[in-house]
């Protein structure tokens, strides 16, 4: 049954395609059919994943479609049946905020926005289409149809040079990913009897030959996902595309890379090593503490929210990497709290980072640019979108009682199981890398602090500002939806990990223990004793708290007016927007204690007649200087000398095609 | 029952009893400074006279800003709610272990950032600047020293750990010791004191906390100094409590209760004490240096956790 | 073995034997000369207790003897005597700025967890209740060599290698309760030598370059420049 309708999804989006073909001359008509069918084949894909993660059904079908002898098998059990969730829930949203938000888009030439709407639907049945596959075949192709259709999303605007080098670095990237993936499922397809997950499931590696197929996934999959220092795509590629795009892709699109290594290490690998573990464990910590250190430098809002996703993504490998190294070390409860933790942010992140994105693209339309330095005082003309931004800001820094908040703490006590290990130097690891946690949970709080700071609070640093309003009603709804789900999600995390429990069980063989202990209101992972967090409690303190201390300070026997005047400002002059803190020196204590992490070249350029002084700051990613650089560099070097073989003569060519004869003559011999 | 209703009344009893350990910590360090200085219990009259202003709102303000002050009270009330401080029976302890704690805390710290972002004025920017980044550094350092204590304790369940704590045979583990030193400089650090943060100044360079709040007026300022006095109170609890817990009560037997409530004072006191000579002793840091004394904050921390790998499991 | 298993003397050890940890550390982010020179000797003292608790546990009195060198050699003599060179030299006021010191510090914190890692075969051979301190007598000397690497001034180098020093003889006294008095003997004199030595080669040093900054000692090559 949820197959079936999760096959209707993929269905939906592709006819949204193809209404985006049709009606290529009827563009505000168009835009509203598919977006239409695209919403619908959210809500579709979110009921079909629904049902199969609750009712933890296992499905699987083999179409008549595909090579001869490989036929396309399709398949939803626990684990795809909750990414299908978050793809289909993101989808919804951002279909319901598309069309307000590309109609401006409509006069800009009909086929440009035919073009987007018709690789959105493409993108998505790609992302529906990897998470159902079932063989290693049709699982390439659904990569490599979402990889290809999100191509076009990033180059959409590719009038702009910095665009298309970004969508160009975004494919590249994209291809070698694939190449990567297509050796890893190579390696186990060698080992077991087919293509289908099933019998690959069922090889039985070497220890080194698994290792292999493991760094091969864990690269592949790690571009797509974007853990440094594969990262460098990612800030480039989700700025320029449209917002809601933007959501889709960093949102859902790193899950679904996200899904596919937990697929392939989890499901198809199996037998993990705690070397592994280790492995994933370091790469994730040093993903979320770079992508938060980078993202503070950052005053492009969408870049800026694009390193948050590196962030993101780390964390949830450190919830992998833990679950990883326990369930090697055969501690199979402890592990499966990780792989809940890591599970629960996949949910979180996507929730969070749509709505900050679709925030941004409603800031981004109004305020006519990217660069904060220029915003400021949005929350009085868009106090909807700030309201939600809000949420958003509070639910990424990982703050109680909102949803980011749970992952991370259920990743905390796992980590704090590591007294449970033999092995004392992991157990000294474990908790460093949660203090590594900690510090990029605060260093968000300060990037986060600094960006609603500047773009929502204070005085409008420009005219175009000043005359900002709020957007449409659809893309209000979205955002509503998106933050009140991240409430929910965060005050009832009992709930929720209860039904995401039966991933692990499947997966590992053992679920997380205390889910269901003394009561529904508190999440305790081990027992009540150790470690307890009532997510809805705190949420009701918080407010009988509010209420009490208001009316104790509003006694209706005073006059409780106030009296709206001029900032204060210790006194002196009349305040301007120029004067306000920026999001640069905002950001300056921690650019100068944390500048190892950046390649910063700072010039102060005096004043002189005629000229005031100039400040230039660069703040630049030594990965893409350190290791991107380089190997471009040797690549360009080692094209160069191939070039030689193109002798320009044609009797060269005629050359080479005979000794091709002579040799392949000599091989059939 | 009775539990519920005895955390409420602790809760009430320590937020009352806030303001006198602000005024009691400014007393000692007059008298230490050989200055005349207010009464201990000026605060509350200070409190009782800002109730009654009439506030005085900076036009460019924005709901966040006259929501803040409710928001960072309230959140620290919620945090006083959980902390075991006169006996570790106390069942409000489950809602929230010492990381909801920490992020509770962090809560209010977003809201009093965005408040002082909020009218615009650069003092503002730039206390909210240096309290994220200062309040980045001492996070770390301060989970690093409730994880040590949560591997002797095997809980991060503040009643247990107290508990455990109180009830343990007297052992000398060095992991505690680093811990503890941990604890007492991130205390200083995130409470706003010397050398960090002057609590007495209002002189620009000088201020992190106060240059947030110069803004606000009346019963929002009363709310802000409040909740300023209240975390200083939290920590300090926290440091007594888990430093020299004896005495706690582990029942809720009237008797019992009281003789904790007198030594949790005397202790909170004594601290008090502390915390004026150590400023008096002191003068304040530059901001840049504020790093390394974190930095030495997070080193004992590492020291704490490694000390109890290394020297005391096995 | 769990600490509260252990009787107090030998916690008093474990503690101590921490805090000689510590006190590399604070060498290491230490900037001014005469804190220097009085951490050092903090480091002594605290070596000379660790001493008198390990004799006290073991019941071998004649490491009372080595204690007792180490008081009158790293926690009077030696301090005594860097900081009348350094007045002479009149450097006693003198801060040292550091490179990365954040950096340095975690790099030290990661050489404890190497040495625990290293030492931890050796300590599963050992029976001795005093065992787990071999990796922290480990890490004191290469936290003292990352010390003589990461400064500059030829004074911080000599302390840093004289808390060197320190590690191995700590690592001698926990390991097998002392070793025999001659090598004792010799090592303290070696140090008590090393320290004159070095005193008389800042002064050289000092007349040939000007300074005591170790960094112009660059041309240790065999390539002319």
């Amino acid at each position: 049954m949820s197959l079936t309708m999760a096959q209707l999804a993929v269905f939906l989006t592709l006819l949204s395609s193809v209404a985006a073909l049709v009606f290529v001359k009827k563009p505000r008509f168009m835009i509203n059919v598919s977006f239409f069918l695209l919403g619908l084949s959210g809500l579709v894909a979110v009921s079909a994943g629904g049902m199969a993660l609750l009712g933890n059904q296992v499905e699987q079908t083999i179409l008549p479609v595909g090579l001869p002898w490989l036929h396309v098998c399709l398949h939803i059990d626990a684990l795809a049946a909750f990414f299908l969730f978050i793809v289909g829930f993101v989808t919804f949203v951002a279909s319901c905020y598309g069309p307000s938000y590309i109609s401006r888009h409509a006069d800009d030439g009909a086929h440009a926005v035919s073009t987007l709407t018709f690789f959105t639907g493409l993108f998505v049945a790609g992302m529906y289409l990897v998470l159902l596959a079932a063989d290693a075949f049709s699982f390439m192709i659904a990569w490599e149809l979402m990889s290809v259709a999100s191509y076009f999303l990033v180059a959409y605007q590719h009038d702009r040079a910095e665009n298309r080098s970004a969508a160009f670095i975004y494919l590249l990237m994209a291809v070698v990913g694939g190449a990567f993936i297509l050796l890893a499922y190579g390696v186990l397809a060698a080992f077991g009897d087919g293509f289908s997950f099933v019998s690959m499931a069922k090889a039985h590696l070497s220890p080194t030959w698994a290792t292999i197929a493991f760094a091969l996934a864990f690269i592949g999959f790690g571009l797509k996902a974007g853990i440094v220092p594969l990262h460098v795509w990612l800030p480039q590629a989700h700025p320029v595309a449209p917002s809601h795009i933007s959501a889709l892709m960093s949102g859902v699109m790193l899950k679904v890379a996200v899904y596919g290594f937990i697929r392939f290490v989890y499901d198809l690998l199996g037998g993990v090593q705690w070397q592994w573990g280790v492995l994933v464990l370091l790469v994730g910590a040093i993903s979320a503490l770079m992508g938060v250190l980078y993202a503070l430098m950052q005053h492009d809002l969408k870049r800026l929210l694009a390193y948050h996703s590196v962030e993101n993504i780390g964390i949830i490998y450190i919830g992998l990497g833990l679950s990883m190294i326990f369930a090697a070390t055969d501690h199979k409860e402890v592990a499966a709290i990780a792989l809940v933790a890591a599970l629960y942010h996949c949910l979180n992140h996507a929730l969070f980072k749509s709505l900050l994105f679709l925030g941004a693209g409603a800031v981004l339309e109004q305020s006519g640019q990217h660069n904060m330095e220029h915003m400021g005082g949005l929350i009085k003309k868009m106090p909807v979108t700030a309201a939600c931004f809000l949420i958003g800001c509070v639910s990424i820094c990982a703050l109680p009682p909102f949803n980011g908040f749970v992952s991370e703490w259920l990743i905390y006590q796992a980590a704090l199981q590591g007294t449970v290990l033999k092995n004392g130097i992991l157990g000294t690891a474990l908790p460093i890398t949660s203090a590594m946690l900690a510090l990029t949970g605060a260093l968000a709080i300060a990037c986060f602090v600094k960006v609603y700071g500047v773009v929502f609070l204070g005085l409008p640093r420009t005219e175009k500002i000043e005359e900002a309003h709020e957007v449409p009603r659809g893309m209000q709804f979205s955002q509503i939806v998106l933050a009140i789900s991240c409430l929910v999600f965060g005050i009832f995390p009992t709930w929720t990990a209860n039904v995401l429990n039966v991933i692990p069980q499947k997966l590992l063989g053992a679920g997380f223990a205390g889910v269901n202990g003394e009561s529904w209101l508190w999440l305790t992972p081990i027992n009540t004793q150790t470690a307890s967090y009532g997510a809805l409690p705190v949420l009701i303190g918080l407010l009988v708290s509010w209420v009490v201390v208001y009316f104790f300070l509003h006694p209706p026997t005073r006059d409780n007016s106030i009296r709206i005047a001029p900032a204060w400002d210790c006194g002196f002059g009349p305040l301007n927007a120029r004067m306000q803190y920026t999001a640069t020196s905002f950001a300056m204590p921690i650019r100068k204690i944390f500048s190892f992490a950046w390649h910063v070249s700072e010039k102060v350029e005096p004043a002189r007649i005629g000229k005031g002084p100039h400040y230039f700051l660069h703040v630049s990613d030594w990965v893409w200087m350190y290791v991107y650089a380089p190997i471009g560099k040797i690549i360009h070097k080692v094209a160069e000398r191939t070039a030689r073989i193109q002798g320009g003569d044609l009797r060269i060519y005629l050359c080479y095609s005979f000794f091709t004869l002579l040799f392949l003559l000599w091989v059939i011999v | 029952m009775t539990g519920w209703l005895f955390a409420l009344v602790q809760t009430l009893c320590v937020v009352l009893f806030a303001p006198f350990l602000a005024g009691w910590v400014k007393w000692i360090k007059c008298k230490l400074q050989n200055r005349q200085g207010p009464a201990p219990w000026q605060p509350y009259r200070d409190l009782w006279r800002l109730s009654k202003k009439q506030v005085v709102l900076a036009d460019v303000a924005s709901p966040i800003f006259r929501a803040a002050p409710y928001i960072v009270f309230g959140a620290t009330v919620v945090a006083a709610s959980v902390l075991p401080i006169v006996s570790t029976q106390l069942p409000t302890a489950a809602l929230a272990d010492v990381i909801v704690l920490v992020g509770i805390f962090a809560l209010t710290r977003f809201f009093l950032a965005l408040a002082g972002m909020d009218v615009g004025t650069s003092f503002g920017g730039m206390g909210s600047s240096r309290e994220v980044t200062l309040s980045s550094l001492a996070e770390p350092a301060l989970l690093m020293t409730f994880f040590t204590l949560a591997m002797t304790v095997s809980s991060t369940n503040l009643s247990s750990a107290v508990a455990y704590l109180s009830q343990a045979h007297f052992t000398l583990a060095p992991s505690l010791i680093f811990s503890f030193m941990a604890l007492l400089l991130v205390a200083v650090a995130e409470t706003g004191r010397i050398p960090i943060d002057n609590p007495a100044t209002h002189l620009e360079l000088t201020m992190i906390h106060e240059a947030m709040i110069l803004e606000y007026s009346g019963r929002h300022l009363l709310l802000m100094e409040w909740a300023a006095m209240l975390k200083l109170t939290l920590y300090s609890i926290l440091i007594v409590n888990l430093i020299v817990p004896w005495g706690i009560s582990l029942t809720l037997e009237p008797q019992a209760i009281a003789l904790a409530t007198v030594s949790v004072l005397g202790k909170l006191l004594v601290l008090g004490v502390l915390l004026a000579v150590s400023e008096t002793s002191q003068a304040k840091m530059r901001l840049f240096r504020a790093p390394q004394y974190l930095g030495m904050a997070f080193i004992l921390s590492l020291l704490g956790m490694m000390s109890h790998i290394i020297l005391e499991v096995r | 073995m769990l600490i509260a298993s252990l009787s107090m003397p030998e916690q008093v050890t474990l503690t101590l034997s921490a805090l000689i940890l510590l006190s590399s550390f604070l060498l290491l982010a230490q900037v001014r000369v005469d804190s220097l020179i009085n951490t050092f000797a903090l480091q002594g003292l605290l070596l000379f207790f660790a001493t008198l608790a390990i004799a006290f546990i073991s019941g071998k009195y004649d490491l009372l003897i080595s204690a007792a060198l180490t008081l009158g050699l790293k926690v009077i003599f030696i301090p005594i005597l860097l900081r009348r060179l350094v007045v002479q030299l009149d450097i006693h006021r003198e801060v040292e700025v550091l490179v990365k010191p954040s950096l340095v510090m975690l790099f030290g914190g990661g050489l404890v967890l190497f040495s625990y890692y290293v030492s931890l075969p050796i300590t599963e051979l050992s029976l001795l209740s005093t065992r787990n301190t071999i990796a922290i007598s480990l890490a004191v000397v290469l936290i003292g060599m990352l010390m003589i690497i990461s400064r500059r001034k030829a004074v911080s180098q000599v302390i840093g290698f004289m808390s060197m020093e320190n590690g191995l003889f700590f690592a001698a006294v926990v390991s097998t309760f002392g070793m025999p008095m001659v090598v004792e003997l010799g090592i303290a004199f070696d140090v008590l030598v090393a320290v004159i030595l070095f005193g008389v080669f800042f002064f050289h040093i000092r007349t040939e370059i000007g300074s005591l900054d170790t960094d112009r000692l660059n041309r240790l090559n065999e390539v002319d420049k």
